[in-house]
């Protein structure tokens, strides 16, 4: 295919083409990302609704299933309102902030051993780094509006961002620990072997905490102390209408995608199949792996449905003093348990 | 004191988290309670506060005989009402206007009124898309009462071993 | 040009504008912001030279972590413009002191030692080559011992800024979490399962409300 688009596209200098042969292959990615995030809010409003023996929205379209387009299109006519006294080109900078990193963390996506849009070698530490990064559009956002409730926001989730981000980092220490390797197809390769052999099992804290930090990292349900409806109105995203609005509620929906497809990825076992055998090997790896993410990213919407809430103290005790000690203690364990104990194939 | 073994198990297996899981697990499942509200409407009592109307008699006299007693009582100064001697010497309304704005339907013109004229129907979809519709005047209420004379009797009969 | 040039060109010319602006711009969270934006420029620059292991911590770290926190504290601070400007020549010639005497002694390293025919590209690895692993074998073999010092240097500076912010004010009130979880339904609650009520039981000199009047 490579071939084709070079000799299609000769007459361009070599920069252009390499630029466009890019841009082909981060379309490629973004739009399907995009179609899932749309339908992930509309599932989002599905479920929360069948768990309240409600059955959500259901008027636009055959069973409600055009509302994430009527909801895209209403957000795309309406204004985009910028306050006065606010800082105005960070304002409207932010909520691209915040998007730009959940989208761009999709390039060391492996989503089969062989489809993966940049190869790189330390694959888990840019999705690290990328998912630190989206705090900026949240605390840029708070700061830029100019107004109390949505600098509030922005502050707890500054904090927030950066207790959980600790404990995220460790969980996925013990991950590398395991698998001897920071690049994320090499990881889910060390997984290979059935359900038994992925790291969910062997790192079994570390993947209850990841998946803890991971909701806290994306300012969801019962961490969404930054929205805080009930305190401070909507936190970071008060004073956004819009499409810039629809800009951050994208990102978040994006962020939670991507914690979804990174759990499965290094505890689930990314695009293998739970039994290696005939009936499971004939389904496409990409198949395995959208299955998974899906059933993860579900768990984020139960979790919306059922847990209340956590005080702003209570967070960042569990941060701190719970998950972070967890994660330093079960490291210690896979590190003695790897090399001076004869499980040691357990913890690989 | 010391250290409480079945609470740590309880913290660290995660126990209320899983129970609260549960519950809502659970509901996923249930049947749906919706009422896909054009379509299907719940039941409606018979003393449903709605829409106000001014009845008549069977012979087609208006009942309301301008005594302002339901002016008097409205809690929220919704009522207007002015009155004249019509021809035949019995006292009437010249303008009968409910701000159904400022109208909070407690229903006191009703328990107030002597001759049962002004009532509260079970209408309530209803909308105004003009500010000025929100005054309805005596000859919208009447109207009303006449169109819905039926309803607003069947609902009365049915209350009536209850007052 | 190829494709890696412009990207070299171009992301160093926002990290020296945005490297520029830190200093000269007034508001601070700005500025602030404009060195997360050096920082990440920088970061992609090391990311052509090959150096990726380097370049996502700088990121991580610095941009993740520690200029969070920065601009955590830039934002709450009330700061007076007019007053920070008001010393501005009266420390200009130190300041220009400072900056000549920096801005000589990286010129001297530039021209003595730093050859730009020597350094200019970097050895293309193969494909296997762990960037993160040649890293990660240098510090814990040659360097072990300036990275464990360097390490429990740390240690002691986190806990030196604990024991100096950490204050138990006698006054406020803290709930123990701990406690909070521990609490159970039978040790608050208790049902009394009793019988309804009938006019008969109640005595007679008993006043009922509402029937006073």
């Amino acid at each position: 295919m490579h071939d084709f688009y070079l000799s299609m596209t000769g007459w361009l200098p070599e920069f252009l083409q390499t630029t466009i042969w890019i841009m082909l292959k981060i379309v490629l990615i973004m739009a399907p990302l995009m179609v899932c995030v749309a339908y992930f809010t509309f599932a989002e409003r599905k479920l929360i609704g069948y768990m309240q023996t409600r059955i959500g929205p259901n008027r636009v379209g055959p069973k409600g299933w055009l509302q994430p387009i009527a909801d895209a299109l209403k957000l795309l006519m309406k204004e985009i309102i910028i306050p006065t006294k606010s800082n105005k080109y960070l304002f409207l900078i932010a909520p691209i902030l915040s998007l730009a990193p959940a989208l761009a963390a999709w390039a060391v996506m492996p989503f089969t051993s062989d489809l993966v849009l940049a190869n790189i070698d330390a694959s888990l530490l840019y999705v690290l780094a990328l998912t630190s990064m989206g705090v900026y559009g949240v605390i840029v956002a708070g700061w830029a509006s100019n107004s109390k409730y949505a600098f509030l926001g922005a502050m707890r989730s500054a904090a927030q961002i950066v207790a959980y981000e600790i404990a995220m980092g460790f969980a996925l220490v013990g991950v590398l620990m395991a698998a001897g390797s920071l690049n994320l197809r090499e990881i889910v390769l060390h997984q290979s072997g059935g359900l038994w052999e992925w790291y969910w099992l062997p790192l079994f804290p570390l993947f209850i905490v990841y998946f803890i930090s991971g909701v806290a990292e994306t300012n969801r349900a019962p961490f969404d102390v930054a929205e805080g409806e009930s305190e401070i109105v909507a936190g970071f995203h008060v004073e956004y209408s819009g499409m810039a609005f629809a800009v951050f509620f994208l990102a978040e929906y994006a962020n939670m995608i991507l914690i979804a497809a990174l759990t499965v990825l290094m505890f689930l076992g990314g695009w293998l199949p739970p039994i290696e055998a005939a009936p499971f090997t004939w389904l496409p790896g990409v198949f395995w792996f959208f299955a998974k993410t899906c059933v993860v990213a579900f768990f984020f919407l139960w979790f919306r449905a059922t847990f209340p809430r956590y005080r702003y103290d209570q967070i960042m005790r569990l941060g701190w003093k719970v998950l972070i000690p967890v994660t330093l203690v079960w490291i210690v364990i896979i590190g003695l348990g790897k090399f001076y104990t004869p499980f040691g194939s357990f913890f690989s | 004191m010391g250290i409480d073994i079945r609470q740590l198990y309880k913290t660290f297996s995660l126990k209320e988290l899983r129970k609260g899981l549960g519950v809502t697990g659970r509901q996923l499942f249930k049947k749906k309670t919706t009422i896909m509200y054009p379509e299907e409407k719940t039941p409606k009592s018979p003393r449903f506060r709605g829409l106000h109307a001014l009845r008549r008699y069977p012979n087609g006299e208006e009942r309301c005989i301008a005594c302002k007693l339901c002016e008097a009582v409205c809690p929220a100064l919704a009522i207007t009402i002015d009155s004249e001697e019509r021809e035949d010497g019995t006292r009437r309304t010249t303008r009968y206007d409910i701000d159904l704005f400022k109208c909070i339907y407690c229903g006191f013109c009703e328990e107030a009124c002597p001759v049962d004229s002004i009532v509260l129907t079970d209408i309530h979809e209803f909308h105004m898309e003009e500010n000025s519709e929100r005054h309805i005047d005596k000859i919208r209420l009447l109207e009303l009462g006449d169109k819905h004379e039926a309803e607003i009797a069947a609902a009365r009969t049915q209350d009536s071993p209850y007052r | 040009m190829t494709f890696l040039q412009i990207a070299f060109y171009v992301f160093s010319a926002i990290l020296v504008v945005s490297a520029g602006m830190v200093v000269t711009i007034r508001n601070p969270v700005k500025s602030a912001l404009f060195l997360v934006l050096a920082f990440f420029s920088a970061s992609c620059v090391w990311i052509t030279l090959q150096a990726e292991f380097l370049a996502i911590v700088l990121v991580l770290v610095y941009v993740g972590a520690v200029m969070v926190l920065f601009l955590f504290v830039v934002m709450m601070l009330d700061i007076d413009l007019a007053k920070l400007r008001a010393g501005f020549t009266r420390y200009l010639p130190i300041g220009s002191v400072i900056a000549i005497l920096l801005v000589g002694e990286i010129a001297l390293v530039m021209l003595g030692s730093f050859n730009g025919a020597e350094y200019a590209n970097p050895a293309s690895h193969a494909a296997d080559y762990s960037n993160s692993k040649a890293l990660g074998l240098q510090i814990y073999t040659d360097y072990v011992y300036a990275f464990e010092i360097a390490a429990l240097i740390l240690l002691v500076a986190i806990i030196a800024a604990i024991a100096l912010t950490m204050r138990r004010r006698p006054n406020t009130k803290y709930n123990n979490p701990t406690e909070q979880v521990k609490v159970n339904r039978d040790d608050r609650l208790r049902i009394v399962k009793m019988k309804p009520e009938t006019p008969a039981d109640t005595p007679a000199d008993t006043v009922i409300r509402g029937k006073e009047s």
